[in-house]
């Protein structure tokens, strides 16, 4: 297969996801912003003011970048694992199989359409936030890079998860079950330097802790983590999270029999 | 040239299910071949494996040359499928689903904006191309898989059980397409479970029963196997009794029709002499059944009985 193919399925892969997701805005892009509105109006203008100062900024400051993150992850995650399940179910992933698509096209188009919902959520969310915050980027690299990653992972998660799903309940037991504890947990609200020692040192094993840390840090310029470890990790996750949906789509999971 | 070439195919599912024991297959470029069984032959396995949505457990298949795993990106651009079950996106337009596919195949827009408007008319569905899929009729949601599968114009067009559950007209219209785009050199299997389907249409017949190929021919070399045909005769005038004429079994069906058994070396001249000897006047005649009909279930009573 030539590049200039390969790119033609690419794209076409992509303007469907994103066209999928466009066509249902009602599903996909409008609760994250009604959501996010409310958690900063119930966390950050009510609860916010009593809660005082966090590392030096507003309660509302400094859980706006964990809010933003939390949309990403949540719709990249999702994108990916009802789009991809839902043509399992429907059956038109067969489309895609009969035809001379590689497994590494049909892998970023899926990814690509989930970093588009990612990011277009994540901007929406920005937008809520600045009717309650100030936000002013420190490191506009950093933060683009950090959420750009982190979309690609979650992405990456999702069509794992839309793979391996037998029913709708399967689309729905990570998230609920897995995903939102670890963002809960994940220092969205609260810095980790506030627990105590034994609570602390668990909170190092969530992943989700590094990438809100760094995009707190690429926004507000603080961060309960190392940086650089952040991006080992994050980076780490993806090579890993690849390489396992590649053999997937390469051996059929859940799809061929 | 061997469109299609399939060497001791095996299939054995994960419950341990042995649906295809090793079978060959080879058919010719330009062929419109028939793939025949009864429901759970390994028809559909078999189809599976070709299109690469059913993972072989033995065998090799290749397509125009190429194997379908080591050379899968050339083997499946000379295909187009048309499945057994409904496959597109229910929320779709008809016009998205044919261009998408195109995309798949790598073909560029434009072209296959060309492509979906020449195969959509063809096929009397371009005025419903902005029609979300799942509005559409059966039947022309089988067409619109034909119009998928011909947008980046495959040397070979495989087709499950195409007209399952279409109404006469549609089928005939499908029939005149198939003989069309085969004519055209595009080379075609079928699987149908209508079999006067096959025998209008194929001229290469190969069936399948209990996972092996049973029977792998012409669709003339087979139907000259058929020893013994049913005739359904109308007669003009009403009959009371059995009329007796040697060598001939006679059935009647009702005061105005019989059946009658004949076989290749006695002649339907000679019944009719006959016939007219015992004043019975025949008006119309017709098979009982399709001779492939006759046949195919011939060949699974044997294949079964061994």
């Amino acid at each position: 297969m030539s590049a200039k193919i390969n790119l033609i399925a690419y794209n076409t892969i992509l303007n469907k996801e994103v066209g999928r997701f466009v066509r249902i805005w009602i599903q996909t892009l409008l609760p994250p912003a009604i959501s996010m509105t409310l958690y900063f109006v119930i966390f950050g203008n009510l609860i916010g003011p009593r809660i005082g100062t966090m590392s030096g900024y507003t309660y509302m400051d400094y859980i706006a970048p964990g809010i933003i993150m939390m949309a990403v992850i949540n719709n990249s995650y999702a994108n990916v694992v009802a789009s991809f399940f839902s043509a399992k179910f429907q059956r038109h992933i067969e489309e895609m199989m009969v035809a001379p698509v590689p497994n590494f096209v049909i892998l970023a188009g899926y990814i690509t359409g989930g970093v588009a919902r990612g990011l277009m959520v994540g901007v929406i969310v920005t937008i809520v936030a600045l009717f309650f915050t100030d936000i002013d980027v420190k490191h506009p690299v950093i933060t683009f890079a950090v959420v750009l990653l982190t979309s690609v992972l979650f992405s990456l998660g999702g069509l794992i998860n839309g793979i391996y799903a037998r029913k709708f309940d399967d689309i729905s037991i990570i998230p609920a079950f897995i995903l939102t504890p670890l963002i809960y947990l994940g220092g969205v609200f609260y810095s980790i330097k506030l627990l105590p020692d034994f609570w602390l040192m668990i909170s190092t094993f969530n992943p989700i802790l590094y990438m809100v840390n760094a995009f707190r840090y690429g926004i507000l310029g603080i961060s309960d983590i190392d940086i650089t470890l952040a991006f080992v990790i994050i980076i780490l996750f993806i090579i890993t999270l690849t390489t396992l949906a590649l053999y997937l789509l390469q051996k059929g999971t859940g799809v061929k029999t | 040239m061997k469109a299609l070439e399939i060497r001791n195919l095996q299939k054995t599912y994960k419950n341990g299910h042995v649906a295809l024991k090793g079978i060959d297959l080879t058919i010719n470029q330009g062929e419109f071949f028939a793939l025949l069984g009864p429901n759970g032959a390994g028809k559909s396995t078999t189809i599976g494996i070709i299109c690469s949505l059913v993972n072989k457990s033995g065998g090799s298949v290749s397509v125009f040359g190429n194997d379908i795993v080591t050379m899968s990106a050339k083997a499946k651009s000379s295909l187009g499928i048309v499945p057994q079950e409904i496959n597109f996106s229910q929320f779709e337009t008809c016009l998205e689903i044919v261009l998408n596919q195109g995309g798949y195949y790598g073909v560029n827009r434009k072209l296959a904006h060309e492509r979906a408007e020449k195969y959509l008319n063809k096929l009397g569905l371009w005025e419903k191309r902005n029609d979300v899929s799942r509005t559409l009729s059966g039947g022309l949601k089988r067409r619109l898989m034909i119009a998928r599968a011909m947008i980046h114009e495959p040397k070979m067009l495989i087709l499950d059980e195409p007209t399952a559950g279409v109404d006469v007209e549609l089928r005939r219209s499908m029939w005149n397409f198939l003989t069309e785009i085969n004519s055209r050199g595009i080379t075609i299997l079928l699987t149908t479970h209508y079999l006067e389907e096959a025998e209008c249409l194929c001229r290469n017949i190969a069936i399948i029963d209990g996972g092996m190929i049973i029977e792998n021919t012409t669709m003339k070399q087979l139907l000259s196997k058929l020893n013994r045909e049913t005739l359904v005769l109308d007669l003009t005038t009403t009959i009371d009794g059995i009329p007796e004429i040697d060598g001939y079994p006679i059935r009647k069906i009702d005061p105005h029709t019989i059946e009658v058994d004949i076989t290749r070396q006695q002649g339907i001249n000679h019944l009719f002499e006959l016939l007219t000897e015992n004043n019975i006047r025949v008006c119309s005649m017709r098979n009982k059944s399709s001779r492939l009909e006759e046949l195919f279930i011939n060949l699974l009573e044997n294949n079964n009985r061994d």
